[in-house]
C-alpha cells in the first residue's frame, strides 16, 4: 500500500574481527525477570510480616500456636535437589530418569502443600485463628498463602511436565525450557528459607 | 541490491493479501501478536484514554474557574479527581510508553519481533481489560440503579478511606482490581522488553551500541518490577482487609494507615520515572538527528540513567514529609531526593551539549524536545524546592504541589511524546503530519500549557489546597484560577488541532520513504510501514549509528568508537 520497497540494504556479512555472537536464552532472562518481580512482591509481604509482629491487640501470637514445620521444609527444599537432578538427566538425554526424578519433584512438593495443610486445619479448627482475628492473622495467612500459591503453580506446570513425559514427550531439546521451569522452582524454595526464617524463627 | 528485491517480492505478495474484507482485518488485529500492531493499539487506546481523561480535567476546571460554583457536585467532583489521575498515570502514561517501546525496541535492534510475542499480546490485552473495567464502575458499582458510583478515594488511595465502613458500594473494588490488572500487563510487557534487549539484538549491537533509546527502556522496564510489584502486593492486601475481613490497613485493630502510604509509595514515585525515562528516549533519540549530531556523552548519558534508575528506588518518602517521620528519615529523603538531581542534570547538560554547535532544523518534533527541555527545567527547579522538608511542611497537598508533577507530566512528558509522534508517525503510517498544523499545535499548546501551570502556582502559594471542589470569593484565588481554567481550553485546542493533524495527514500527509530525517538508527533502515517481518535480512552493525555508516562509508562511525 504505502509500503516503500526502496528499504536501505544493510550489510550482512560479519566483520571477522568480531566474535561469534551468541546472546542469552530468552528462557533463562524472561524467568529472571519474573524472579525479580515476585521477589518484590514478596519483599512487600515480609515487610508487613516483620512491621506486625507482636502488634496484634488480641491473642493468639505465634509463640502459643506455631510449630516448626520441619517435615514440609524438608520435603520443599529437598525437592529442589530432584528438580536439579531432572534436568541434569535430561541434558544428558536420560529420559527415564528424568521422569523419576520429575515424578519426585512433584511428590515431595505436595507433601510440603499437605502440610501446611495440616498446619492450617490445626490453626483454624483447634486454634481458631483465622485472617480476621488479630495481624498475626492475617499477615501469617496472606504470607504463607501467598507462597503456598507459588507452589501451587509450580506444582501445575511440574505435573504437566510429569505427564507429556510420561507420555514420552520431553525430549533432550527440551532442557533449557525445563530448567528454566526449575528456575521458578528453586525461586519458591528460596521464598520458604526466608518465610520459614520470619515466620517461624523471627517471629516466634 | 539483491536486499532490495527480496524485501519487493515478499512485500508484494504480502500486498496482495491486503485486500481483504473488513471482519478479516478486525480479527487479524485481535489476534496479532506482532510487536508493531500491538505497539499501534496501545498507542491507540492511550489517546482514547487521554481525551477521556482530558474531558474530566476539563470539567474539574470549569468546576474551579469561578468562586461557588456548582457545576458539579462535591460528590462527582471527587469522582473526577480520582478517575483524572488513575486514568492518566495507568490508562495514559503507561500503554502509550510501552507502545511506543513494543514499536520500536525491536526496530531498533535489528529484531523482527519481541522476545515472547504471545505474552505481549496477553499484556496488552489484561491492560486494556483493566481500563475498561475501571470505566465501568460508572455502571457497575452499585447496581444499574445507582449510575455515577466511579471510585472517589483519590489516586492514591489512602487508608482508612478505603476500608469497607468509609467505601461501601464496590467503586474502590474496581479502582483496586483494575490497578491490580493493569500491573500484571505492566509486568509482563517489562519482562518482555528486558528479554528482548538482553536476548534479541542483531549482530554487532553489543550493549554499549545500542541507541540510547534502548538504554532508557532497559532501565524502566527494569525499574517496573520493582515498582509496579509492590503496589500489586498493596492492592491485594487491601483486597483482603475488604473482602476477607484482615487488617492490614484497619487502625481499629492495630493495622497502620502510614505503611499503606509507604507502600503506595515506594510504587509511586519510582512510577514517575517510569513515566519521564521514555520521555528521556524520545529526546535522546530526536535531539542528535534534528541538530545533526551524534549525541554528547553517550556513556555519561547511560551511567545518568542507570543512575536515575537505583536512586529513584530511595526517595519515596519526600510524599509523606508531612506525615510526621522525624528528623533522622525526612534528611535522608530530602538528601536522596536532592541527589537525583546529579544525574538528571548531567542529562540536560548533554543535551544542551548535542545541540551546541550543530547544525540546528527546527522542525516539529524538535521544537517540542525544546519546549520539553525548558519546562522539564523548571519542574525539576520546583521538584527541588518541594524536596526541602520545610517547605514541602508549608505547601504540601497544596496547589503548588499539583502545578510541580503536572509541570513535569505536561511540560517534560507530554511534550517528548508530542515529538516522538511527529518523528515515528512517518515511520508506523507511512506519511508525514503536517508540518504547518504541527507548529500551530505546538504555539498554541504551549501557551495554554503556560497559562495553565506556570499560574497554577501561586494559588498553591496563597494556600489554596488540592481536591476541594470549590472555595470562596474572598480567598484571593478567583483570578488565578479563571486563568488557569481558561489556560486549559487552549490547551484542549492544541490537542484538537494534534488530533486532526494525525487523522488528516493519514489520509493526505506526503509520502515519508523509508528515512524522512535523514536519521540513523535501524527503524529507519526498513520500509515505512515497516513489512510484519521488518527486516528481510537481519541488519548486522559495527557503530551506535549504523545508517550513518551505511551512508558515509568513507567515514564510518566505527572508526571512532
Amino acid at each position: 500500500m504505502m509500503r516503500d520497497a526502496d528499504a536501505i540494504a544493510i550489510d550482512e556479512t560479519l566483520d571477522p574481527s568480531e566474535t561469534p555472537w551468541t546472546l542469552p536464552y530468552r528462557g533463562t532472562v524472561g524467568m529472571a525477570c519474573l524472579i525479580v518481580a515476585e521477589s518484590a512482591i514478596f519483599i512487600i509481604f515480609v515487610v508487613a510480616y516483620i512491621f506486625y509482629i507482636g502488634k496484634s491487640l488480641t491473642g493468639p501470637t505465634p509463640a502459643q500456636v506455631l510449630e516448626l514445620p520441619i517435615f514440609g521444609t524438608v520435603c520443599l527444599l529437598s525437592s529442589s535437589i530432584t528438580v536439579h537432578y531432572a534436568v541434569a538427566a535430561l541434558r544428558k538425554g536420560k529420559l527415564r530418569a528424568c521422569t523419576v526424578w520429575l515424578a519426585g519433584t512433584v511428590l515431595l512438593g505436595s507433601l510440603f502443600l499437605a502440610s501446611t495443610a495440616r498446619e492450617w486445619y490445626h490453626l483454624i479448627h483447634d486454634e481458631g485463628l483465622t485472617i480476621q482475628t488479630n495481624l498475626f492473622g492475617t499477615t501469617y495467612y496472606s504470607l504463607v498463602g501467598l507462597h503456598a500459591t507459588h507452589v501451587v503453580v509450580g506444582l501445575i506446570m511440574l505435573a504437566l511436565v510429569l505427564g507429556f513425559s510420561l507420555f514420552g514427550l520431553v525430549r533432550e531439546e527440551h532442557a533449557e525450557k525445563l530448567e528454566t521451569l526449575s528456575l521458578y522452582w528453586h525461586f519458591v524454595d528460596a521464598v520458604w528459607v526466608v518465610v520459614f526464617t520470619v515466620v517461624y524463627v523471627l517471629g516466634r | 541490491m539483491s536486499t532490495t528485491q527480496v524485501v519487493e517480492g515478499i512485500d508484494g505478495t504480502l500486498t496482495a493479501q491486503k485486500g481483504s474484507p473488513p471482519r478479516n482485518v478486525i480479527y487479524e488485529w485481535l489476534t496479532t501478536v506482532d510487536h508493531k500492531k500491538i505497539g499501534i493499539m496501545y498507542i491507540a487506546y492511550a489517546l482514547i484514554f487521554l481525551l477521556v481523561a482530558g474531558v474530566e480535567a476539563m470539567v474539574m476546571r470549569i468546576q474551579l474557574a469561578v468562586p461557588n460554583n456548582h457545576f458539579v457536585s462535591p460528590q462527582v467532583f471527587n469522582q473526577l479527581f480520582t478517575m483524572h489521575g488513575t486514568t492518566m498515570v495507568f490508562f495514559v502514561g503507561m500503554p502509550i510508553l510501552f507502545g511506543f517501546g513494543n514499536y520500536l525496541v525491536p526496530l531498533m535492534i535489528g529484531a523482527r519481533d519481541m522476545a515472547f510475542p504471545r505474552l505481549n499480546a496477553f499484556s496488552f490485552w489484561v491492560s486494556a481489560f483493566a481500563g475498561l473495567m475501571l470505566y465501568f464502575s460508572y455502571v457497575g458499582a452499585s447496581g444499574l440503579y445507582a449510575a455515577g458510583s466511579a471510585p472517589d478515594v483519590g489516586w492514591f488511595a489512602y487508608a482508612p478511606l478505603t476500608a469497607k465502613v468509609f467505601s461501601p458500594g464496590h467503586s474502590t473494588d474496581y479502582w483496586t482490581l483494575a490497578v491490580f490488572l493493569s500491573g500484571i500487563g505492566s509486568i509482563g510487557t517489562a519482562l518482555n522488553i528486558v528479554t528482548t534487549i538482553i536476548c534479541m539484538r542483531c549482530k554487532g549491537m553489543k550493549m554499549y551500541r545500542m541507541p540510547l533509546l534502548v538504554w532508557l527502556y532497559l532501565v524502566m522496564a527494569s525499574l517496573v518490577f520493582v515498582t509496579v510489584s509492590p503496589l500489586t502486593a498493596a492492592q491485594v492486601m487491601l483486597t483482603f482487609d475488604r473482602y476477607l475481613g484482615s487488617h492490614f490497613f484497619d487502625t481499629q485493630a492495630g493495622g497502620s494507615a502510614v505503611l499503606w502510604m509507604h507502600f503506595f509509595w515506594i510504587f509511586g514515585h519510582p512510577e514517575v520515572y517510569v513515566l519521564v525515562l521514555p520521555a528521556f528516549a524520545f529526546v535522546n533519540e530526536i535531539i542528535p538527528v534534528f541538530s545533526r549530531k551524534a549525541i554528547f556523552g553517550y556513556p555519561a548519558m547511560v551511567a545518568a540513567s542507570v543512575g536515575i534508575g537505583f536512586i529513584s528506588l530511595s526517595v519515596w518518602a519526600h510524599h509523606m514529609f508531612t506525615v510526621g517521620l522525624g528528623a533522622a528519615a525526612n534528611t535522608f529523603f530530602v538528601f536522596a531526593t536532592m541527589v537525583i538531581s546529579v544525574p538528571t542534570g548531567i542529562k540536560i547538560f548533554n543535551w544542551l551539549a548535542t545541540i551546541w554547535g550543530g547544525k540546528v532544523i527546527f522542525a516539529t518534533p524538535m521544537i517540542f524536545c525544546i519546549g520539553f527541555l525548558f519546562q522539564f527545567l523548571v519542574a525539576g527547579l520546583t521538584g527541588i524546592m518541594l524536596a526541602a522538608a520545610p517547605f514541602d511542611w508549608q505547601l504540601g497537598n497544596s496547589y503548588f504541589v499539583v502545578a510541580h508533577f503536572h509541570y513535569v507530566l505536561v511540560g517534560a512528558i507530554l511534550f517528548a511524546l508530542f515529538a516522538a509522534f511527529y518523528y515515528w508517525y512517518p515511520k508506523i503510517t507511512g506519511r508525514m503530519m503536517s508540518e504547518t498544523l504541527g507548529k500551530w499545535h505546538f504555539w498554541i499548546f504551549m501557551i495554554g500549557f503556560h497559562l495553565t501551570f506556570d499560574f497554577m502556582h501561586i494559588p498553591g502559594l496563597l494556600g489554596m489546597p488540592r481536591r476541594i471542589y470549590t472555595y470562596e470569593a474572598n480567598r484571593g484565588w478567583g483570578e488565578w484560577n479563571l486563568i488557569v481554567s481558561i489556560g486549559a481550553v487552549v490547551q484542549a485546542i492544541g490537542l484538537l488541532i494534534f488530533v486532526y493533524n494525525m487523522v488528516h495527514s493519514y489520509f493526505r500527509g506526503k509520502v515519508a520513504g523509508h528515512d524522512p530525517w535523514d536519521a540513523w538508527t535501524l527503524e529507519w533502515a526498513t520500509s515505512s510501514p515497516p513489512p510484519d517481518y521488518n527486516f528481510a535480512i537481519l541488519p548486522t552493525v559495527k557503530s551506535r549509528r549504523p545508517l550513518w555508516d551505511l551512508k558515509h562509508p568513507e567515514d564510518p562511525d566505527s572508526d571512532y568508537e
